[in-house]
């Protein structure tokens, strides 16, 4: 039996188990159809003409794991911001883990969606938010069928979250493969402000494969951060959709860090509907072997005055794919718009390619906008200096790998976090950069 | 004058009619419309083809049986229907003429109007030109002059007569019958088109030219050029066109091979100036064309246009880099006004080593028309050391026309060095301020700024083509370009 026909199949009978209300029972009805229409995507879709899923959806997946496996804490520490207090939402296997996690109902939400979907209390919000944002794609329908769990954080008006809030996802690998859905919301009222690091963790080298979604809502004046680590096992396989939604006059950045995984796919899809809205997408990728990691943002500018800036460094090394597909599309009110992109990427070996796809498309007249794309190598005399100062060749292409990326790092507001990611970044290059910024 | 804004010029740009809009009257013979097996072999026999070229177009014709229009442009139209166009139209009265006085007065009249004079072109700069009305050749000037270099430049008609064995090597390899839906329907039923060969180490003396118009209603064109430089050569080529203004939708389907063999370096030269429909959008050309050349060692081409005419455009020239150190370039100024759309770009495949391209592409859109660059650079896993560069500007004038950008680039080699950038931008007001501060009025300021923004593809022209190329921007943005 296919992953689409098992899907489908299993549907049903996690209908009748799930607790929630009757318009959440519609929404799903209505995405399983939409999935079982369009399937899995293939690469005759002009957005997923460089990826290809075939190989991840040949294993026979488990969809809904029966234990509840747990883990401890020592095991797991290292994937955690430790270093600071954070409030933390935690699941293992799908499964929200109280042990590990921190939640608040103390003025702001930091919860989960499971009991936000049952409990009459977050109707309103449910109404309002749940599933009004998110595409109808094949990958968001089968996510919103399913959608049960994951993290509910609602900060109120004027709100600053004092902490950064993690999501963790890991994965026991106690079954032999795993397919997983989590389905996050996020609103962030007027004037709040919010810190979000996500992470999806396979803590053994059996099979996984994650189909998250990710609702948020910027309304006036909020400011949201995002930071994405992905550096999961090998074997595990990520695709990511990102869908905000931006009042006037709030910032919105997502910052991702991808370094792991077997194959990830990035959709990353921002709207601005309002003026003088900020958005930011940042990412770096280090990827080697047989890695693919496929970028595909799109921000939409629908009011007019508002900015966005995009940009991607990529170092490809091994037999690694990297994809980036970057479309802005200006609508015909969107007049004064600021928009800019840039996708970078640095070739490291020769099986090792990139496919870039930056698109504009553009209704208005008044707007200044542009991209650049580039792909190349080292700078054979930069390196050359280097080694005349006596730092040796793989330090010194550390070094200017560093350097390459470090642009994406600066905005990266939490510094422990910075901190992290500059080590992640070092042990994927496989120097010890010795310094820390 | 009062104050010229850009609203004004907008408004100019609107109600703007085609100024080259006039339909000769010259008896055609024309065959009945649809398209069928028969057909294909009626059109081979019309022109006496030997027996391999009916073979040919017949397996053209049973490939495009199969295919299906491409839809992926980012364009939309009234699909056309391939039973209800004639497949063949010549001017009846044809013998081959030797001097001027012999050729239909009327059609002298309609290349005057042109503001192509053969006379006044034999006399300039030598250029020979080969006009194409409808799809039949019917002057060929310079011959003489070529011919003593052994330069080979005629109807691809005669061409596969006169030399089978040119054409039977090279027809086809480019661009393969089966290459996409279009080149399919060309390679089943081109009429005409031009042949030129450049024998070994030779350089043309003189640019080369034709002249192509789209003349009787109701019948598509169907233009085959196939254009070889040998080792070493060297050839400039200028196509040209204009068309008459009719209201039901023509199609223009071409076919354009460039082979350039060890050393040699062809340079192909573009103005489109076909009818655009009106300025409700209603009539108009629709150009399906495939232009691709192949480059050997060391060889060259470059492709430069000016697009400014046809209601749908769908073009990329595109250079397929196999010999090392080839280079290929691509220039390109695309217009488009009221309802046009155009969707044209380029493709740079690099397989040999040490390939470079250039790609500078500038787009102005007026109206409500939308233009898309849609471009691919790729370099497979053996071309080292390849190099790549493209800019794709986009100028836009109000905010009913769109402009789109489709850049696709895939590196498969760690030495391959590849920029791309793109910019869409209106006229600065800042910039215009700085002109009226020196005294320049907006008319003329609005005009030195698109001309500047154009110079670096009209810089690329060949001089004799240069002025006609000035000419059309400015019938499509005039008041606009002084």
């Amino acid at each position: 039996m296919s992953l689409k026909d098992k899907l489908i199949t299993s549907f049903f009978a996690f209908e009748d188990y799930i607790d929630a209300d009757s318009h959440i029972h519609e929404l799903r009805n209505i995405a399983i159809k939409s999935f079982e229409e369009k399937g899995f995507p293939t690469k005759k879709e002009e957005a997923w003409k460089y990826t290809s899923l075939n190989v991840l959806l040949k294993e026979d997946y488990c969809v809904f794991p029966k234990n509840e496996n747990t883990i401890e804490f020592k095991d797991v520490k290292k994937y955690f911001l430790h270093e600071i207090d954070t409030y933390k939402i935690v699941f293992i296997d799908g499964i929200y883990s109280s042990f590990l996690s921190e939640t608040t109902h103390d003025k702001v939400d930091v919860c989960l969606l499971s009991a936000a979907l049952s409990k009459p209390k977050y109707k309103a919000v449910i109404e309002n938010y749940f599933n009004k944002v998110a595409k109808s794609d094949s990958l968001t329908s089968l996510n919103t069928a399913f959608a049960k769990e994951g993290a509910y954080i609602v900060i109120p008006k004027h709100r600053e979250v004092e902490k950064p809030i993690e999501i963790i996802n890991f994965a026991t690998g106690n079954e032999a493969a795993l397919f997983l859905q989590p389905r996050n919301l996020i609103v962030v009222e007027e004037n709040a402000q919010v810190q979000i690091i996500e992470r999806h963790q396979s803590l053994t080298s059996n099979p996984v494969f994650t189909n998250v979604v990710t609702e948020i809502f910027a309304e006036k004046n909020a400011s949201v951060d995002y930071y994405k680590i992905q550096n999961d096992n090998h074997s595990a396989s990520l695709i990511d959709n990102t869908f905000i939604l931006q009042g006037q006059g709030s910032n919105a950045s997502v910052h991702t860090f991808s370094f792991g995984g077997k194959l990830t796919r990035n959709n990353l899809n921002f709207y601005q509907k309002g003026e003088r809205i900020n958005s930011t997408l940042k990412g770096v990728t280090i990827i080697e072997e047989n890695q693919l990691v496929d970028h595909h943002t799109l921000v939409n500018h629908i009011a007019p005055n508002c900015e966005s800036h995009q940009d991607y460094k990529g170092i490809f090394a091994g037999k690694s794919t990297g994809v980036f597909n970057g479309k802005i599309i200006v609508e015909k009110e969107a007049q004064k718009t600021d928009a800019f992109q840039q996708n970078n990427n640095i070739l490291i070996t020769d099986n090792a390619s990139i496919n870039s796809k930056p698109q504009l498309e553009i209704f208005a007249d008044d707007v200044k906008c542009s991209h650049g794309c580039t792909i190349g190598q080292l700078d054979e005399e930069a390196l050359f200096y280097l080694q005349t100062r006596g730092i040796r060749k793989k330090e010194a292409q550390a070094l200017l790998m560093y350097a390459f990326a470090s642009n994406v790092l600066e905005s990266v507001k939490i510094p422990e976090l910075k901190t992290r990611i500059t080590k992640l970044i070092a042990n994927k290059i496989g120097v010890n950069l010795g310094f820390n910024l | 004058m009062s104050k010229f804004t850009e609203d004004d010029l907008q408004k100019e740009l609107e109600t703007k009619e085609y100024k080259y809009g006039f339909y000769t009257d010259i008896e055609s013979d024309t065959f009945p419309i649809g398209l069928s097996e028969e057909v294909v072999i009626a059109i081979s026999k019309k022109k006496e083809e030997p027996q391999w070229m009916t073979d040919w177009r017949l397996e053209a014709f049973r490939y495009w049986k199969e295919m299906t229009e491409p839809q992926w442009a980012n364009v939309h139209y009234t699909k056309p229907d391939f039973q209800a166009i004639s497949y063949f139209s010549a001017p009846s009265k044809k013998p081959k003429y030797e001097s001027l006085d012999q050729v239909d007065p009327e059609l002298l009249d309609t290349f005057k109007r042109l503001g192509i004079s053969l006379d006044e072109q034999k006399v300039l700069a030598g250029v020979a030109v080969d006009i194409v009305m409808d799809s039949v050749s019917v002057a060929t000037t310079f011959k003489k002059t070529l011919g003593e270099k052994g330069i080979i430049f005629c109807p691809i008609s005669e061409a596969i007569k006169e030399h089978p064995e040119l054409v039977k090597k090279y027809l086809g390899t480019v661009v393969p019958q089966r290459d996409n839906f279009y080149a399919a329907l060309n390679s089943a039923v081109f009429s005409d088109g031009s042949f030129c060969y450049i024998p070994k180490g030779v350089k043309c003396p003189m640019e080369l030219s034709t002249y192509f118009r789209i003349n009787q209603a109701g019948t598509g064109q169907f233009e085959r050029t196939l254009v070889i430089a040998d080792a070493g050569s060297y050839v400039s080529y200028l196509e040209g066109c204009t068309a008459p203004t009719r209201d039901e939708n023509q199609l223009h389907a071409a076919v354009v091979e460039l082979i350039a063999l060890e050393d040699a370096e062809i340079k192909y030269s573009t103005v489109q100036n076909w009818y655009p429909g009106n300025k409700e959008g209603k009539g108009g050309v629709y150009n399906f064309v495939t232009k691709r050349g192949l480059c050997e060692k060391n060889a060259k081409i470059s492709w430069t246009q000016v697009e400014t005419g046809s209601a749908v455009t769908w073009k990329y020239p595109s250079c397929v880099l196999k010999g090392d150190n080839s280079i290929g370039e691509f220039y390109s100024i695309a217009v488009t006004n009221n309802f046009q759309q155009a969707d044209t770009g380029t493709k740079m495949i690099h397989l040999g080593k040490n390939t470079r391209s250039t790609i500078i592409s500038k787009g102005i859109s007026a109206g409500n028309s939308q233009n898309s660059y849609r471009g691919l650079v790729k370099i497979s896993p053996r071309a080292e050391n390849a190099r790549n560069f493209s800019q794709c500007d986009s100028l836009l004038m109000g905010n009913k026309c769109g402009a789109h950008t489709f850049p696709y680039i895939e590196v498969n080699n760690k030495t391959a060095k590849v920029e791309h950038e793109a910019t869409t931008s209106k006229i600065g007001e800042d910039q215009l301020f700085y002109c009226n501060q020196r005294g320049i009025p907006t008319e003329k300021a609005i005009a030195l700024i698109v001309n500047g923004f154009s110079k670096e593809v009209l810089n690329k022209l060949p001089m004799e083509f240069a002025v006609e190329a000035q000419k059309l921007l400015e019938i499509s943005l005039e008041g606009s370009v002084g």
